[in-house]
């Protein structure tokens, strides 16, 4: 950590362009001092995906594949494999992991890849202007739901850390919410602790983060919190769904 | 080295293991899943990576993962498969990776059959993915051929960083044929410089592999492409010209269609029909050359001869020949292979209806 930047190193001393009171701004903050307090910011390749999280491209101060829109984890997957002595970590939205790049991750988790998923979950297609994602919440509104999500027609939000935990091969899924200090504390442990299942050669790791999304959720970024807590996180209940070494 | 009797699709995957890939991903589809079977057996051997995508969506990204590690990677796949491949060959394309693709076509479009057919010309030479760019297409018309193909098709793609396509159609990835293997090639000492990861620990910038570009850089890019493109025209063509000298009647005529028509020359020049052949062995670049370069008072017609209803070929053929004289086309499709007396019959025909 650079003390008087009290900035991560993983991360460049450049402005993110993410909007104001995003939280994927605290997300990649938590990543990367994660990566720099287990010595791993030089030994990391980064698959950047598509959404708000390619603007990464911009601001990661690591080696970075920017991947097609869902397939970080096939991409992230031949990484590794071709460089297991690398760390390899994907960081996805949920409409590039839980809608069109459903298959690559549930088969990318199922092979058991020694790889690591950080999923930011904010119910919202963010970069493409607010369209309805997997996870947008029964009744919440989207460009393309404008009356909101109905479930008759649009089904129910898409659990990923319960698929997921459907599987024998992942090692670690855990859920955290980023709305709180309690939660930035326990997303931060959840993270290292993803991170060194990694470095301990276990299989598959997954850390899906609840964020919020203030512009196109239309809100100021302090009701974001208030309404992850009443609507989100009920739907989405924080939690440790797999820990292996726990198990052990 | 002594010959030995192996299969198109065995003898194309053990070339691509001399040749020096050491990762492929692909899925199962007819007729080209012994290619996928040979390399997971044998690619371990040499300290390679197999790996069974769950989809061609996802073995193509899986390519584009172990090419952005400077890996020698490759895939596999026939018209559908390559339809879904379509999106990472982009991404290869776009963030200048290198890699192979063998295309083992069939009949189509849509499921279409699993038999050989050429109907995948245009989708090889044209469009395999958004975004305008074009890749090398070698074609070859026999085993051995495709065996000195394959071999290459790792340093063409590292040259120019930019994916390279191996087109054969089902007929010849099932054939069995004496083959002779060049010496396994020796790999490069060091990773290219623009992969990412393979940390000694010596301290180095930051690399990045990505498509993605502003909008000058993004020209700049379309501009490099261009003139790529144009550097294969001049240094890469390859072409067999085949009892050309006096020829007057001229077949067009790549991969097993140009193995039929050798047949069928042979045939009519025993009845005294002076007809030769120019066969593409790189498809892109096309021999542009060897068309526009032919006597034009000796030769009466162009036959462009293709497993592929309607021809395909043939735009690019009339763009050297112009209206200087009439092009014709022959063909069977849909699994329906070209046979050696009906195409020598077709033939004669065609040539006997001009001269009546």
């Amino acid at each position: 950590m650079s003390k008087e930047m009290l900035r991560t190193t993983a991360i460049k001393p450049v402005p993110n362009t993410f909007c104001p009171g995003c939280l994927h701004a605290m997300a990649s903050k938590l990543i990367g001092e994660c990566l720099e307090e287990l010595g791993l910011v030089d030994k990391t390749v980064m698959v950047i995906p598509v959404g708000c999280s390619t603007m990464g491209l911009n601001f990661w101060d690591l080696d970075m594949v920017s991947a097609a829109h869902g397939r970080a984890p096939a991409v992230a997957t031949a990484i590794k494999r071709v460089q297991p002595e690398s760390f390899v970590f994907s960081y996805q939205g949920d409409g590039d992991l839980a809608s069109i790049g459903l298959s690559e991750i549930l088969c990318a988790a199922n092979r058991g890849e020694k790889i690591t998923v950080i999923f930011a979950n904010n119910s919202t297609y963010g970069m493409t202007g607010g369209q309805m994602a997997p996870t947008t919440l029964i009744g919440q509104k989207a460009t393309t739901a404008p009356a909101g999500r109905n479930a008759e027609v649009d089904g129910y939000p898409t659990d990923m850390c319960a698929l997921l935990s459907t599987f024998q091969a992942p090692s670690y899924i855990a859920r955290c919410a980023l709305n709180s200090v309690s939660g930035v504390k326990a997303a931060k442990a959840a993270i290292k602790t993803a991170f060194q299942h990694q470095i301990d050669g276990d299989a598959f790791s997954f850390v899906e983060l609840m964020t919020n999304c203030p512009t196109n959720w239309g809100m100021q970024p302090l009701e974001t919190f208030e309404f992850m807590n009443e609507c989100t996180l009920k739907q989405f209940p924080v939690g440790v769904m797999r820990d292996r070494k726990e198990e052990h | 080295m002594p010959k030995k009797l192996v299969k198109g699709c065995n003898a194309i995957a053990e070339a691509a293991i001399l040749g020096g890939c050491r990762f492929f991903a692909g899925y199962p589809i007819t007729p080209q899943s012994e290619i996928p079977e040979y390399l997971a057996e044998h690619l371990p051997e040499v300290g390679g990576t197999f790996i069974q995508g769950e989809s061609e969506v996802a073995s193509i990204n899986m390519v584009y993962g172990a090419a952005a590690c400077g890996v020698r990677a490759m895939t596999s796949s026939s018209g559908p498969g390559i339809s879904l491949k379509a999106e990472g060959i982009s991404y290869l394309a776009g963030a200048m990776l290198p890699a192979v693709i063998v295309d083992v076509t069939r009949g189509g479009p849509g499921l279409g059959c699993i038999q050989p057919a050429q109907q995948d010309y245009l989708q090889a030479t044209k469009a395999l993915g958004h975004g305008g760019f074009r890749t090398m297409v070698f074609a070859p018309h026999t085993v051995q051929e495709a065996v000195d193909l394959m071999y290459d098709t790792f340093e063409y793609a590292e040259r120019d960083r930019n994916p390279v396509v191996l087109l054969l159609d089902g007929c010849l990835a099932s054939v069995m044929e004496e083959v002779e293997f060049p010496a396994a090639k020796e790999l490069p000492a060091k990773h290219p410089e623009w992969a990412v990861g393979n940390f000694d620990g010596t301290p180095r910038a930051r690399r990045t592999v990505s498509s993605l570009a502003g909008k000058e850089a993004m020209e700049q890019r379309n501009i490099r492409s261009g003139e790529l493109f144009d550097s294969w025209e001049k240094n890469d063509v390859r072409v067999e010209k085949y009892m050309l000298e006096d020829a007057e009647y001229v077949i067009v005529a790549y991969g097993m269609s140009a193995r039929v028509c050798k047949y069928a020359i042979q045939q009519l020049r025993a009845e005294g029909i002076k007809i030769g052949m120019i066969r593409p062995i790189t498809l892109v670049p096309f021999p542009k050359a060897a068309l526009d370069e032919l006597d034009y008072n000796q030769v009466k017609a162009i036959i462009d001869v293709e497993m592929s209803l309607p021809a395909q070929m043939r735009d690019d053929i009339a763009l050297q020949v112009k209206d200087r004289v009439p092009i014709l086309t022959y063909g069977r499709s849909g699994g329906v292979t070209l046979m050696n007396e009906e195409t020598t019959e077709a033939l004669k025909n065609m040539i006997g209806g001009m001269n009546k």
